[in-house]
């Protein structure tokens, strides 16, 4: 199972790489959709030997969120704002792909600073921390509102892949909670979005700045 | 009992979307705000429950003043916010900054969204779990981000926008530190961690030190996002400024304390762990930054929504340093989320009256306050000695603790940074505040003549005089809980 957990965890950082380098809209939800399935497979390969009902209904709802709720909720948004592609980013795609691979080293001197007790694999700390620092990335170097609730999901993908190695039977209530407060959390951007759009008749945040000292 | 306190404001939440009719909608906001408020007391009187025991749900002696505070400072908004709502035309208005039309968000939705974030702050205070308290935590961001869209033009929308992405973002980065203290809990042998907060501060918690730094500056930093310390603070003068009064009252009163329970949280883990001083090190550096350019903001601030919402920023560095300095500071930090949290939402609830009256948030068009609305006058001035730490406020007393156990701990350069801040804003709020309290009104159209409205005064008398009263006099009960909340912090 190692194999496949390893396996599962260079698709989500080539996913991030992907991510980075993508204009259109419409693929980069659904590679961020792919993440959300990677990351449900990734729940029961890291689990191997409990696939208990806990395990498969937390893979499966996250499955079901990420890669099917939440592409459809953005691509609604993406069709009501009738805008299709990131144009101009803060930073150039060239250079984003150099800042996403540049956080690859990065990420592995923190997972050497903060071994993990008893790791599935010795891929998930450096890993992890590439997917948030991509996450992080793209909310402060893209414009478009709906890219910057993309980069959102995909900290939260990193920080989830930290979590899904912890899992424990007792507290279903509280990662359910986690699954509900992230749904609601894109939902509620998805009306703000579709709000700032009717307002201004477009959703670029950096010229959302009458409020400033 | 707990859970009725979570459950009771809820429902009533989800039932105000369903109600059509005005009326029957202010009364259930009334009764449910005022059964919170009796639910609240009787736990008060129970006492807390000791922290022992699986439960998620519980009050300590930190969670139950937490949400003593929360549940007087929601009755006094839902006085304030019913005369409000009754006098709020439904149609459209005239911006009073740029002149042009806009119309509020539909009343249900406004009150339905203000009795869930009562009930989602509830929940913050009853949580013993990490988890659930994130979950708490991220649910009153959700419950409150409507609330601050309620006039629906594109400031406020601008406002709202910040105020989701940066405290999510901020938030996902506590959700990491718990994940990390999860870790620092799972020992070598293969035991499963828990994040229960009994479990951690427990005897038997053996938490791996290094995980566990890493955990604390992750909450520190997640959690500060959302109590406003700086320079994660960004989002906070937009949204208090931008919100409606009352509203801006709660984020300032009640909400920012919620985050700040999730940092003491940490603290109580850090400090049972032996790591006490890591902790401490870091909320002393936050605290007196966040402090210090409060004070670089207020000097020359020409919005007073905008000038309130700094100051609750160098308040939330206060609260930061009395916990950092430990000993005595952390019952003076107790002490002053207190008096904070009803001296603010006092001067946010005359604020409303202000713009109300004279229909400009700006400091220079504002003369002759006190000839204009005359209680309002004298309440924006007592506002201004309760919140720069005149006495005899409250205020007063608790920040002089927090300088006394500065002095004592031999934090000389710390004590002179703390007076020097506290001066400045001082300097910088009076010159304001008189200046729009005093004068000749001139001229000018106002657009609101008449007496003063009952409902818009009395909530802010009620909490002037409560700030008042712990100047002069600490009731028993409330220092008993307050040392035993600051006991838990390294305090005493």
């Amino acid at each position: 199972m190692a194999a496949w957990v390893e396996t599962l965890l260079i698709l989500l950082t080539l996913t991030n790489l992907t991510l980075v380098a993508m204009s259109r809209l419409g693929a980069c939800i659904r590679t961020v959709a792919l993440q959300g399935i990677v990351l449900g497979l990734l729940t029961i390969c890291v689990h191997p030997h409990t696939p208990s009902l806990y395990v498969l209904l937390l893979a499966g709802g996250s499955i079901g969120l990420k890669s099917v709720v939440f592409p459809l909720l953005l691509g609604r948004a993406m069709r009501d704002t009738h805008i299709r592609h990131e144009i101009e980013p803060f930073v150039g795609y060239g250079v984003s792909i150099l800042v996403a691979a540049l956080a690859l080293p990065v990420s592995f001197w923190l997972g050497s600073r903060l071994p993990l007790p008893r790791p599935a694999s010795t891929l998930i700390v450096p890993l992890a921390f590439h997917a948030i620092l991509t996450g992080l990335f793209l909310i402060v170097s893209r414009r478009k509102a709906i890219t910057q609730v993309l980069g959102y999901l995909v900290l939260e993908n990193g920080i989830y892949t930290f979590g899904i190695c912890l899992v424990q039977e007792s507290t279903l209530l509280v990662e359910l909670g986690v699954l509900l407060d992230i749904f609601v959390a894109v939902f509620v951007m998805g009306i703000t979005i579709f709000h700032i759009n009717q307002e201004f008749n477009h959703i670029d945040t950096d010229r959302l700045s009458a409020l400033r000292d | 009992m707990s859970l009725a306190l979570f459950l009771c404001p809820l429902l009533a939440g989800v039932a105000a979307f369903f109600i059509r009719a005005d009326i029957p909608r202010r009364v259930l906001l009334a009764l449910s705000a005022t059964a919170h408020l009796i639910m609240t007391v009787a736990a008060w009187i129970i006492g807390p429950s000791p922290a022992v025991g699986e439960h998620l749900l519980g009050l300590d002696a930190c969670g139950l003043l937490f949400l003593m505070i929360t549940s007087v400072l929601f009755m006094a908004a839902t006085i304030y916010g019913i005369g409000y709502l009754a006098r709020e035309k439904p149609v459209h208005h005239r911006d009073f900054e740029e002149g042009e039309l806009f119309a509020n968000a539909p009343e249900a939705r406004f009150t339905g969204c203000l009795l869930l974030f009562l009930s989602t702050m509830t929940l913050v205070a009853l949580s013993r779990h990490f988890g659930l308290l994130w979950v708490a935590i991220e649910a009153t961001t959700l419950a409150s981000a409507p609330l601050i869209y309620f006039h629906r033009h594109h400031r406020s929308l601008e406002a709202t926008w910040k105020y989701l992405l940066i405290c999510s973002v901020g938030i996902a980065l506590a959700l990491l530190g718990n994940f990390f203290l999860a870790i620092a809990a799972t020992d070598a042998h293969g035991g499963g961690a828990s994040l229960l907060l009994s479990s951690l501060i427990g005897p038997e918690a053996h938490l791996n030190g290094v995980w566990l730094k890493a955990a604390f500056i992750l909450l520190l930093v997640g959690y500060g996002t959302k109590m406003g310390l700086a320079p994660m603070h960004t989002w906070l003068p937009d949204a208090h400024s931008e919100a409606p009064s009352v509203i801006s009252a709660l984020l300032s009163g009640a909400l920012l304390n919620c985050a700040f329970l999730g940092i003491l949280r940490a603290q109580q883990v850090c400090v049972a762990a032996g790591l006490g001083g890591f902790g401490r090190e870091l909320l002393v550096a936050f605290g007196l930054l966040s402090m210090a350019l409060a004070a670089v903001f207020i000097i020359g601030q020409a919005d007073y929504k905008r000038m309130l919402a700094y100051s609750s920023i160098e308040h939330v560095g206060i609260l930061a340093l009395g916990v950092g300095l430990g000993g005595a500071g952390a019952f003076g930090s107790m002490l002053h989320a207190v008096n904070h949290s009803l001296t603010k939402a006092m001067l946010f609830l005359v604020a409303g009256n202000i713009l109300a009256a004279y229909g400009t948030k700006s400091v220079g068009d504002i003369r002759g306050l006190t000839r204009v609305a005359p209680i309002s006058g004298v309440l924006w001035l007592a506002g201004l000695l309760a919140i720069t730490g005149s006495p005899p406020f409250g205020t007063f007393v608790s920040e002089l603790t927090i300088l006394k156990a500065a002095l004592d701990g031999g934090h000389g350069l710390v004590a002179f940074l703390y007076l020097f801040a506290l001066a400045a804003v001082f300097i910088g709020m009076a010159t304001s505040f008189l200046g729009m309290a005093y004068g000749s009104p001139g001229n000018r159209e106002l657009p609101q003549t008449g007496p003063e409205r009952w409902s818009a005064v009395l909530p802010s008398i009620g909490l002037g005089l409560l700030v008042l009263i712990l100047g002069l006099y600490l009731p028993g009960g409330l220092r008993a809980t307050l040392l035993s909340a600051a006991a838990g912090m390294g305090g005493f």
